[in-house]
């Protein structure tokens, strides 16, 4: 468990401090894909340097499974930070070494036999589908095999905790779903907890359970990303939710319900799910906010209708829409 | 001064200079450059490491007063030219090798040169060294050597082949002068067998070899420097 308390980062400056973050205080369950999301300069780069003390915080406490991070000493940070990985933007190989010797990096550096370490290695490319690459160098790769990589690495001390920073930010959108799907495999399987940085909604939609917005340096709101994402209270939240600024002026929620749809893989490519409803039930719903993308063929993405006419009616609808395979909806 | 140039008496002289001096010249110059740019190299590696590890951003900062230091002496060192250097190199020749003059004393004044401008160059490669790759290795728990030894030397190699390349150029450059301490090579046969004695073909033959050397140290700096650098393929 990762527990962040109250927590103030601030850089001196020509002009004065900067306060890049402001009374952080959250927590982060084992097992869970948190998201921490906001907008450049909203401080969530230095708020995931603050978790494995890349950066200190100025003041406030990182506590992971108990342990004080701040309290530590750089040597004991150190090993600490092989429980706690990290995969980066820029995925940030070594470029003079194989990328068997990449992911060889972080063992050779705590001590790892070489020939253990070769093995491990190689099994982790396995896990990362890029058995056959192990003697090619990152500028061999593209951009989706590099991030495969420097999770490989980023495995190769068995962390309890894996820390994404912006991880698919440089990707198009059929690799962000390849290094996304990989990633909660591995949350899956190994019981990994992740915390993602990111500031594109959709990645936190298709990946996270958990999210707190983050807003010049300040918790905006926080919780399970479906109430976060289909009833925004914050206006940052908002602000990311409905870009246009859509919300009440669209619909009032006293009079209406709302029901929040998300595809998650649907086979609803080229099917006119709310038209078909409409003809099918005869209930009419007007659609609040909408971001959806097609990938491979299927539908990624949520959508956030209004319902009038009372909970019967929201039932109805909850009833067809989760009728679709890979569909999800739920009233908020 | 180059009417003459041709003259069936200074092609003569200079047959027999090429005959009987240069090919002991060219031994004394590739030896002399060799020897002194991995002395320098020897101590201006770990000071160009210094310089960067050490700096207020580096992995391990060191007292700024120190560094401050540091940089002084560098700059101080790198402003004297070489010529008056040699001079005051005198008592630490005869420190260290006994003498002051001749071939062997003369890589003395080379190294205290040449280790400065080294230390400069390594500081360059290594600052090109991309700072994200760094932090990720912070973030794997690299301790500050290890992030030198394994991060910061190793992704520099090409930088500092090529740079090594510039370094031997320019101590060769600089043995050309030590002909003056009575140091021997090409640059003492251009001058005491050609210039001095106006016999400038020699000299021109002299200098053609030191260009020829010049020449072989860069092409085989830049194929190196390529071939050891793995983001080109």
């Amino acid at each position: 468990m990762i527990e962040i308390k109250h927590l103030y980062k601030t850089f001196p400056s020509a002009d004065g401090d900067v306060e890049a973050l402001k009374d952080i205080t959250l927590t982060i369950e084992d097992g869970d894909i948190f998201g921490i999301i906001g907008m450049s300069g909203a401080g969530k780069s230095t708020l995931v340097r603050c978790i494995n003390m890349l950066e200190r915080p100025t003041s406030g406490q990182v506590i992971i499974d108990g342990k004080d991070l701040g309290a530590m000493s750089e040597k004991e940070l150190r090993a600490e930070r092989r429980n706690i990985t990290m995969i980066f933007q820029h995925f940030n190989l070594l470029q003079q070494r194989t990328c068997l010797k990449n992911v060889c990096f972080p063992m050779e550096l705590s001590g790892v036999k070489p020939q253990e370490a070769k093995q491990r290695a190689m099994e982790l490319l396995a896990l990362v589908g890029l058995p056959d690459k192990a003697n090619a160098y990152p500028s061999q790769l593209s951009g989706g095999q590099q991030q495969r990589v420097a999770i490989a690495r980023a495995l190769a001390t068995d962390p309890k905790v894996l820390l994404c920073d912006e991880a698919t930010s440089a990707l198009d959108p059929n690799t962000t779903h390849a290094i996304l799907e990989l990633i909660r495999d591995i949350n899956q399987k190994l019981g990994i907890t992740v915390v993602i940085i990111t500031h594109q909604m959709s990645v936190v939609e298709e990946i996270c359970q958990h999210v707190a917005i983050l807003d010049g340096g300040e918790v905006a709101e926080m919780g399970a990303v479906g109430t976060v994402f289909s009833s925004p209270k914050s206006s940052a939240a908002k602000r990311l939710v409905f870009p246009t600024g859509a919300d009440e002026l669209v619909s009032d929620p006293t009079v209406e319900q709302r029901v929040r749809v998300v595809f998650n893989g649907a086979d609803a490519a080229g099917k006119p799910l709310i038209a078909t409803m409409a003809q099918d039930k005869g209930i009419l719903v007007s659609i609040l906010a909408a971001s959806t993308r097609g990938i491979e063929g299927k539908a990624y993405g949520s959508m956030l209708l209004a319902v009038p006419g009372g909970k019967e009616q929201v039932r109805q609808v909850i009833d067809y829409l989760q009728s679709v395979p890979g569909v999800l909806a739920e009233e908020v | 001064m180059f009417d003459k140039l041709f003259s069936p008496e200074s092609v003569q002289q200079a047959l027999d200079v090429l005959k009987t001096e240069i090919p002991f010249g060219i031994w004394e110059t590739v030896y002399v450059t060799v020897l002194a740019t991995v002395l320098a190299t020897v101590i201006g590696l770990p000071l160009g490491v210094l310089l960067v590890s050490g700096d207020e951003n580096g992995v391990r900062p060191l007292p700024k007063p120190l560094m401050h230091i540091i940089n002084i002496v560098i700059n101080l060192l790198r402003s004297i030219p070489f010529l008056i250097l040699m001079i005051m190199a005198f008592p630490l020749s005869r420190l260290i090798i006994g003498t002051s003059v001749g071939t062997v004393a003369s890589i003395v004044p080379l190294v205290v040169a040449a280790f400065p401008f080294v230390a400069r160059l390594v500081e360059g490669s290594l600052r090109e060294v991309n700072p994200d790759i760094i932090e990720a290795a912070q973030s794997m728990g690299a301790t500050p050597f290890q992030i030198v030894w394994k991060v910061m030397l190793p992704e520099s190699v090409p930088s500092l082949i090529s740079n090594f390349t510039v370094a031997i150029t320019t101590v060769l450059g600089y043995s050309a002068m030590s002909g003056i301490i009575g140091g021997g090579g090409l640059g003492m046969i251009a001058i005491n067998y050609g210039y001095y004695r106006y016999k400038y073909l020699t000299m021109v033959v002299a200098v053609l070899f030191l260009i020829l050397i010049v020449q072989i140290f860069q092409t085989v700096g830049t194929r190196l420097t390529v071939k050891s650098d793995k983001r080109l393929r």
